[in-house]
């Protein structure tokens, strides 16, 4: 499954990466807490958080990450964009919790 | 063993958004140089939880990372506080964080134990007042 199949069956908004969604994602971490999601986010994880901050940018690039989805409407500040763009890292948003997007991942196969 | 590179840095202390960036090219470099990709993830772990530590407890310091085919060492340097219980400070749960750096998703107490973790040796040289030289080493 690529990033973009997963967008578009769970309707989620792109805001940065969209050029990269053809990337894989497989497997699923969700949490708040940066060091916690750096140790436990696995090469191509979908990261499910509520952090918006410039900071998971770079937690999702250094441990490879496939891509984030800020789940509860969590809106990315405006450096985090900015950044997420600099980085090629693929972030999305959608206004279901992390357990309807985690169930729904999960359905899929994820 | 001969060295196949040494790379310098400076942290900038007062910068979170910036907090990271040294870990992200010291990985590029790994990646580009044909490290394991498991490797290159436990050195980008664990220097950006030094780094992170850099910026919230000691104003920034300086970080130089040699690389050997077999080695790969990082010796993170500053002049901060110190740190006052090196026992505690590894534990688990353990953070003096403040709650603004709380709410940005640090402090959770995971630095230092990251570190030991993600490293294949980890020391850590500290004085009150002077400041903290900690240094990972990565079998390769």
């Amino acid at each position: 499954m690529n990033v973009r199949e997963i967008a578009s069956k769970l309707g989620l908004k792109f805001y940065a990466g969209e050029e990269y969604a053809e990337k894989t994602a497989k497997g699923c971490y969700i949490g708040d807490l940066l060091s916690l999601a750096m140790s436990k986010v696995q090469m191509d994880y979908v990261w499910i958080t509520i952090q918006t901050n410039v900071n998971i940018v770079a937690v999702a690039s250094l441990a490879d990450a496939g891509c984030i989805i800020l789940a509860d409407g969590c809106v990315p500040d405006e450096k985090t964009v900015e950044r997420a763009k600099e980085q090629e890292i693929i972030i999305l948003g959608s206004e279901m919790s992390a357990y309807e997007l985690a169930v729904r991942l999960s359905e899929m196969g994820i | 063993m001969a060295e196949l590179m040494k790379l310098h840095y400076e942290v900038n202390g007062d910068d979170f958004t910036r907090a990271g960036e040294t870990s992200s090219k010291v990985k590029k470099t790994l990646n580009q140089l044909g490290f394991n990709p498991e490797v290159v993830r436990k050195v980008a772990i664990a220097m950006y939880e030094g780094e992170i530590n850099m910026v919230i407890h000691a104003d920034g310091g300086e970080i130089d990372v040699a690389i050997a085919p077999e080695k790969i060492t990082v010796v993170m340097k500053d002049v901060g506080p110190g740190i006052p219980d090196l026992d505690m400070a590894m534990t688990e749960g353990f953070s003096t964080a403040d709650h603004s750096v709380r709410e940005l998703g640090f402090g959770a107490g995971m630095g230092l134990p990251n570190m030991k973790k993600y490293s294949d040796g980890l020391n850590i040289e500290t004085e009150l007042g002077k400041g903290t030289t900690v240094t990972l080493e990565f079998n390769a």
